[in-house]
């Protein structure tokens, strides 16, 4: 506990700005961000209609289903709040739980995305079926990949934070986490809304 | 006498209480790379200035390379019916010289200054993140060297440096070219993303005390302009890039009119990246002849605000003008009609900085240095393309000239005229700063003479050629179609060919002034064109903490203030010389300076890069063991501190001496 805020004094530089680096370098890389999904968005939204002999949206889509993933995502999100709160408190305990139940929230997640598009495959919806099916795997592809590169830094996290070697301040870089596991969260909530909520 | 510290395994051994984080149990699978004068320094360096110089340095190599694939161009069209190359090949040379020159030249050349400027400019002793710095660095580096190695396996890229489909696709170009081009550049766009994030968080956030925004040099605030710009425009071109590579990887069908896709998407997103691009690869030099031109007029730059908003202004209209790249594509016209005017719009702010340029120039005591010459040509050559630019902005007269050489005449002579004339300036304003050592100033003018002489030579015949109707990539032209009298394109071609040697000799020039300066130049006094800004008030060149005491800024061009103030008639007299002013700093040198630590990760993670880009080509096990490269990288940077606590650093006291590692006076 005290190591850990002699840690964190130290990396308190004084910054122009107030932010620390790390704070402000994350949030940068998040507005880089935008702009990727907003390319495959608009790729997406070009070609959703596209379907070519194969399959319609909405004759794929279990909305029901992606409801209660999307959901999940989303409780994830308050956990990962959770988390970050009892890391600002400096309480190790709940800073590994809530961190470790968001993760598992996140592989949750991304286990219904595998389910989905095993389903969508088998229903004959191949990645070069259409324009269609290409355009969704890849941006609700790239939105999974983000998930999991989100889980295996929590997870990371936690084991590192476990033989105590995490440099610099811990609630800072738990911070973070949450930071980039809010923003692929909300991508979501317009990647939603966008391919399943609106008919084509 | 100050003491530089940095962390190191021996000192954590030694100290006596293990607090916290000990380099020695974070390293991971290495240990811990210590300061040493070997190559091995370089290897692991995190010091911004020493990857300024590696990115200069690289840069440089590919400017040649880009600049011998002009020069086989230029030998393929000297005369009719040209056999120097075949279709095929020519097709590769054009494309690899844009994407050289604009990925691997000028982007590097400008990222290498702004590297080793940005913080001496803002009074800094690094950049936010150092190792992120240099695996930056690396990450280009690797990325040109992957683009570059298609020629030697089946051939290099051919579709053009805009890549249109259905020319990117396998049906017309079969060889892996166009696979290398597309992940070796997304590897240098993710150089370029981290390299935005860095220097955006280092202008922002490292400022030195009194350093306000309005403060800042006018190169630092056009480099923070192009970092955003980077920062929202690279990830635009990495998602084609991604559909691309998907398109010719795994058969999807992005881009393929047959499959009902739309060919648009490509230009679109293409250009989202292209335009702003554009700037990108302008603005470095205008900011660099922003500091050339008022410290060789001895004047204040006029207007500094209107020149710094001008440039966030051509930021933010930058990214508005993208279609004029596609006005020949049949957009409609509302849209015609709307990029047409605000690329007449954009203009303005760009003539704002030549009137601002031409403003300080005016009643200036200008000394004619090479700097000053390379900045003057700029201003000349830029205003020339520049108009001709404007001439597109009018769709009916732009859709006569698509795709024609008046087009390569107009991009060459911003980016010839402007970017590259910029980076000269830039080299020899700077190059007593790096090397220490002034670069000769007779070679530095028949440099600039050859270079304008050439320069003009080569691309302003471009203009008469593309109005005659010479397309832009063909590779061949015919006697019987070449036209008479003064537009003969025979004429043209021959005096654009021999341009291009005279501009070679030009650039030669330079090179020969480099190894001579290197030999036996003149050792530059600490101050030798009574500069400005901030990066004069260190020693030549600096000192690896660049500042022994972090100076107070009060002024916009602070060292000038230091050194002159008002007397009572209102004229600036000198009241002090750079070497006083150094004194003082000195004098009052901090104590402790904590440098950040070498480390191994970031050319451990760069590595794994182009492995995992070669695995996807040829092998999908290579790719796996590339992506473990990555992760192990990634692991080993993640536990490794980026700054060390204080207990690694400073002995405790009770031993009675400093064990850091690097003692500097």
């Amino acid at each position: 506990m005290s190591a850990d805020h002699a840690v964190a004094s130290h990396d308190a530089h004084v910054t122009s700005t107030g932010l620390s680096n790390v704070k402000l370098g994350m949030w940068l890389f998040l507005g880089s961000e935008c702009l990727l999904f907003g390319g495959l968005i608009s790729t997406y939204m070009l070609y959703r209609g596209r379907v070519g002999t194969g399959p319609t949206p909405m004759q794929v889509f279990d909305i029901p289903f992606t409801s209660v993933s999307s959901f999940v995502l989303l409780m994830s999100s308050l956990t990962m709040v959770l988390g970050v709160s009892a890391a600002h408190k400096g309480d190790d305990r709940n800073t590994y739980l809530w961190v470790a139940v968001t993760a598992l929230l996140g592989a949750t997640f991304v286990g219904g995305q595998v389910y989905e598009f095993t389903a969508f495959y088998n229903e004959g919806m191949g990645f070069t079926t259409s324009l269609f099916t290409s355009s969704f795997y890849v941006l609700t592809g790239f939105h999974g990949v983000h998930v999991t590169v989100g889980i295996i830094m929590l997870m990371s996290t936690l084991g590192i934070m476990k033989r105590s070697k995490v440099p610099g301040s811990k609630s800072e870089t738990i911070e973070m986490l949450g930071l980039y596991w809010h923003f692929v969260d909300i991508v979501w909530i317009i990647i939603f809304t966008l391919i399943y909520l609106i008919p084509v | 006498m100050t003491i530089i510290e940095r962390p190191s395994t021996e000192v954590a051994i030694a100290g006596a209480v293990p607090v916290g984080v000990k380099p020695s149990e974070a390293l991971g699978v290495f240990k811990r790379p210590a300061a040493s004068s070997s190559w091995r320094d370089w290897v692991v360096t995190v010091d911004h200035k020493k990857l300024g110089i590696m990115y200069g340095v690289a840069a440089f190599v590919f400017f040649l390379i880009g600049g011998v694939e002009a020069l086989l161009i230029r030998l393929q069209l000297i005369a009719p019916d040209g056999k120097v190359l075949n279709a095929d090949q020519y097709n590769q040379m054009f494309t690899m010289h844009a994407t050289t020159m604009v990925f691997l030249f000028v982007m590097p050349m400008a990222a290498g200054l702004a590297n080793y400027f940005i913080p001496l400019q803002i009074g800094a002793r690094d950049v936010a993140f150092p190792r992120i710095n240099a695996f930056s660095f690396w990450a280009l580096l690797f990325g040109g060297i992957f683009i570059n190695l298609s020629w030697f396996l089946g051939g290099a890229a051919d579709g053009g440096w805009f890549m249109y489909a259905p020319n990117s696709g396998p049906v017309f170009s079969p060889s892996h070219g166009i696979d290398f081009w597309a992940l070796g550049l997304q590897i240098t766009g993710i150089s370029s993303l981290a390299g935005a994030v860095n220097l955006i968080t280092t202008v922002l956030n490292m400022r030195a005390p009194g350093m306000k925004l309005m403060r800042m040099p006018v190169f630092t605030w056009l480099q923070l302009v192009v970092q955003f710009l980077l920062l929202f425009a690279v990830p635009v071109i990495t998602v084609a890039l991604f559909l691309l590579s998907f398109q010719r990887n795994f058969g999807a069908t992005f881009f393929d009119v047959a499959a009902g896709a739309d060919p648009l998407l490509w230009q679109h997103l293409f250009w989202i990246f292209g335009h702003p691009e554009v700037y990108i690869l302008i603005l470095p030099s205008f900011g660099i002849i922003s500091e050339v031109l008022p410290v060789f007029a001895r004047k204040p730059l006029f207007g500094y605000p209107f020149v710094v908003f001008s440039g966030a202004a051509i930021g933010f209209v930058g990214w508005g003008v993208w279609a004029h790249h596609m006005f020949a594509s049949g957009l409609g016209p509302v849209s015609v009609a709307v990029f047409s005017i605000a690329t007449m719009a954009i203009a303005v702010p760009t003539g704002v900085k030549i009137v601002n340029w031409t403003l300080t120039l005016w009643g200036g005591k200008l000394v004619y240095t090479a700097a000053m010459k390379f900045a003057i040509g700029l201003i000349v050559l830029f205003t020339i393309g520049g108009l001709s630019g404007v001439t597109h902005s009018v769709a009916p007269s732009d859709t006569q000239q698509t795709d024609t050489y008046y087009i390569v005449a107009h991009f060459h002579y911003v980016l010839f005229g402007g970017a590259i004339f910029g980076l000269f300036s830039g080299f020899y304003y700077w190059w007593p700063k790096v090397f220490g050592k002034l670069l000769n100033e007779r070679l530095g003018s028949w440099n600039f003479w050859f270079m304008v002489i050439g320069m003009n030579m080569t691309f302003g015949p471009m203009h008469i050629l593309g109005l005659q109707g010479q397309p832009r990539r063909m590779y061949q032209w015919t006697e019987a179609r070449a036209g008479e009298g003064f537009f003969n394109l025979g004429f043209w071609n021959l005096i654009a060919s021999i341009g291009s040697l005279v501009l070679t000799f030009g650039i030669l020039l330079f090179l020969i002034n480099v190894v001579i300066t290197t030999r036996k130049g003149q050792v530059a006094p600490l101050d030798p064109w009574n500069a400005r800004s901030l990066e004069w008030m260190t020693s030549n060149p600096p000192k690896e903490h660049n500042f022994d005491s972090i100076p107070t800024v009060h002024h916009l061009d602070e060292f000038f203030h230091r050194k002159y103030q008002e007397d009572a008639n209102g004229v600036m007299q000198q009241v002090k010389t750079a070497e006083e002013v150094l004194k003082e700093l000195e004098d009052n040198a901090d104590a402790h300076i904590h440098m950040p630590s070498p480390s191994y990760w970031p050319i451990v993670l760069a590595l794994g890069m182009p492995v995992l880009a070669f695995g996807v080509i040829y092998s999908i096990p290579v790719a796996i063991f590339g992506a473990v490269v990555i992760l192990f990288g990634a692991y080993g940077w993640a536990i490794e501190p980026s700054t060390a606590p204080d207990d690694d650093i400073d002995p405790p006291t009770e031993s009675g001496t400093s064990m850091g590692v690097a003692h500097v006076s």
